[in-house]
């Protein structure tokens, strides 16, 4: 458990490969967009962030629940937890990314850096909602009872992922849609050409490669620090 | 009464109970004894179904826990350090509120003779904010043993209480002991432990180390039997 | 059967317990009623409200007086069964813990349509409105239902955390916006007399959000109270 496993070495070059090569194909390979020019390019790691940031939060949720199904009569369903804690992490990152690449965006095609669109307000609560879910576990010393009520929590704030992920096909919204007709009131939508779409996609897998080399690095990470805490109280007793 | 095999509690990477086994028979009074941090407080809240084991075996009255804690709770007391009463309802309003918990049934007399048992009748319509920490203690008692549990557990029910409060809660528990239930109590007060149990146990680094019945001790052999108890399992301990 | 008679006994002494506490000391609804009024004051000033204006923010203002003495109400509620250790009488009893749920919710309901039931009138005489509209009656009560039941989960959760006291409106809010948000539009759409078809959306989300927090609750109330 504690010897970096081959296969998270293979997956940690694949990931970089795929960065490196989604990032050409957005300079280099992707045509420039008639209207919006050269910031529209932010569009390709934008949807792709988003995607993991949603993804991830999926994942915490999962493993919250798989905690709670388990926890009574498994001991070492703790594993659960450090699954979920990655998950809302690496998703709060993501997230984060993506509000950011979208204010940039924004700027030169709303004419302003923020809106409060269904959609942009919708992903800030998300992304609160799990802020929210690490200062409850940064105010429970008790790891079996920090656990318990992170994976209540994971489930309860992932009713704002499909929200967010709806927002912009329920609500009249200016933020356009990739997948599926957009809202004739959407502003900065664009249809893509083939190269577009070939660019969007080789983004979207490479940041899945991406994503799970690095849920896996922080799930070996939280497993490496229940270890410290193992042997740190062995040595005080 | 209590059947507990190879217990063992851990919180995360700590492990307060370690393969803990303790039995006791029906109308056994047993004071359990041990130095803070032992693991008494755990223990007890293992016992009345409020934690669970991570690993072991747990029965009670003949039913096992976590699975049958309904026949478990029905058939358990518990009194805390806490007093688990309500400060704005009156002693017979808590007592009531309780009972209808526990389903019991004629509840109203069930009620009068327990404030009566526990000395509390002229105040019953008096609020429990009111009450000194004796008197909620007594009523805590009453609370417990409203539904004449089989098994009554006390976790240092003589915390805070000046000498008249304590005779006054020892009186009361002589009455439970004198019905045939069984009791499980932990205490520092070796001395009114003494009085009160059948049997001392000494727990201390997550283990039941010594079991004695009172009546084998000399009256005052009872700190050295626990200085004794303590200290071997201290070496004990020193060479795991 | 007997099971869930047994169900209804506990949940229905929880209530009785709440209410008659409350009846006593009068603790929970007078503070969430001054803190109530306070707020619609300081939103009069803050917003400078004139008349024109007013109407606009009326169920807006309205909606946050009610979530913030709401959240008031939900943290001292759970306070006062986890201080005395109460909340572990009540799990030591042969009941089912959804009946200690749904006996806590319900009773926080009730002080909250309370709450809701004394600030409409002041707010109608303070602002010359009629706030008496049968559809924002019913918007009240769906709003304050899916509220206090996720609220009430949340507050058994924060009262056991060290930070308990700033904890539950950080994780309350966050959940509940999208709720709150509904019930806004749906109380403005029927002080505005609009049609009930713009309407019917946003009472449809309310009643989901309802189902939704209610559900949740039910199935992960354990994990919360038991160790």
């Amino acid at each position: 458990m504690n010897a970096k496993s081959k296969w998270l070495s293979v997956l940690d070059v694949v990931s970089i490969a795929g960065f490196v090569a989604a990032a050409s194909m957005v300079f280099f390979y992707a045509p420039m967009e008639r209207v919006m020019g050269l910031v529209q390019k932010v569009f390709y790691f934008h949807v792709a962030t988003a995607w993991i940031g949603m993804l991830s939060f999926f994942v915490a949720m999962v493993a919250g629940i798989i905690y709670l199904a388990t926890h009574r009569t498994r001991p070492d369903a703790m594993k659960w937890d450090i699954v979920a804690v990655a998950g809302v992490e690496i998703g709060l990152v993501f997230t984060l990314i993506c509000i950011v690449t979208g204010s940039i965006w924004a700027r030169p095609i709303w004419n302003s850096w923020w809106t409060w669109d269904p959609r942009l307000t919708t992903v800030t609560i998300m992304e609160l909602a799990y802020a929210a879910y690490l200062m409850l576990r940064a105010g429970i010393e008790e790891p079996e009872r920090r656990a318990r009520f992170g994976a209540v929590y994971s489930i309860i704030a992932f009713i704002s992922v499909p929200l967010t992920f709806f927002s912009i096909r329920i609500w009249r919204t200016i933020h356009p849609v990739v997948i599926g007709g957009s809202d004739p009131s959407a502003s900065g939508a664009f249809d893509m050409t083939p190269r577009m779409l070939q660019t969007f996609f080789t983004s979207l897998v490479a940041f899945s490669f991406l994503y799970g080399s690095l849920l896996w690095h922080r799930i070996r990470m939280g497993q490496l620090a229940a270890k410290v805490e193992q042997l740190k109280l062995r040595l005080s007793e | 009464m209590i059947e507990v095999r190879r217990l063992l509690k851990r919180f995360g990477p700590k492990t307060v109970l370690r393969n803990l086994d303790f039995q006791a028979a029906q109308g056994e009074f047993v004071a359990l004894l041990g130095p803070n941090g032992a693991g008494k407080t755990t223990f007890l809240r293992i016992l009345s179904s409020l934690s669970r084991a991570t690993l072991g075996e747990v029965k009670i009255a003949g039913h096992l826990l976590p699975h049958q804690s309904a026949e478990v709770r029905q058939r358990l007391g518990v009194v805390s350090h806490l007093p688990l009463l309500y400060g704005d309802l009156t002693a017979e309003e808590n007592l009531r509120f309780y009972g209808r918990l526990y389903s019991i049934p004629a509840l109203d007399q069930r009620i009068s003779s327990v404030l009566e048992q526990v000395g509390l009748l002229n105040r019953r319509k008096d609020l429990v904010r009111t009450f000194s920490r004796g008197m909620q203690q007594r009523l805590a008692i009453g609370r417990a043993v409203l539904h004449d549990p089989e098994v009554l557990l006390l976790d240092e029910p003589h915390t805070g209480l000046d000498q008249d409060a304590c005779e006054m809660l020892d009186g009361a528990l002589r009455q439970v002991a004198a019905r045939g239930r069984t009791v499980v109590m932990t205490s520092h007060d070796l001395s009114r432990a003494q009085d009160l149990a059948s049997r001392f146990d000494v727990l201390s680094r997550g283990r039941i180390q010594a079991s004695v019945a009172v009546s084998a001790l000399p009256q005052d052999g009872v700190l050295a039997f626990y200085r004794q108890t303590l200290e071997a399992s201290l070496q004990n301990g020193g060479r795991e | 059967m007997k099971a869930l008679s047994n169900f209804w006994r506990a949940m229905l002494a929880i209530v009785w317990k709440d209410l008659a506490t409350e009846w006593r000391s009068r603790e929970l609804i007078s503070a969430m009623l001054v803190f109530a009024l306070l707020v619609i004051f300081i939103f009069n000033f803050a917003l400078e409200l004139t008349p024109q204006t007013r109407n606009d923010v009326t169920s807006g203002v309205l909606w946050v007086t009610l979530t913030f003495a709401g959240t008031l109400g939900l943290n001292r509620s759970m306070a006062v069964e986890k201080d005395r250790g109460c909340l572990d009488g009540l799990l030591l009893a042969p009941v089912d813990r959804t009946a200690i749920y749904f006996g806590k919710t319900l009773a926080n309901f009730i002080f909250m349509l309370l709450v809701a039931a004394i600030i409409l009138p002041f707010y109608s005489v303070l602002y010359n409105t009629n706030l008496f509209v049968g559809g924002l009656l019913l918007v009240i009560v769906l709003g304050a239902w899916g509220y206090v039941s996720i609220g009430t989960l949340l507050a058994s959760m924060a009262v056991q955390a060290r930070t308990r006291d700033i904890l539950l409106p950080i994780l309350l809010f966050p959940v509940t916006v999208p709720l709150v948000v509904a019930a806004v539009k749906a109380s403005s759409g029927y002080l505005k007399l609009l049609d009930q078809v713009e309407i019917t959306p946003w009472l449809s989300l309310l009643i989901v959000f309802d189902l939704i927090f209610t559900a949740i609750a039910f199935l992960v109330f354990d994990s919360v109270v038991e160790e």
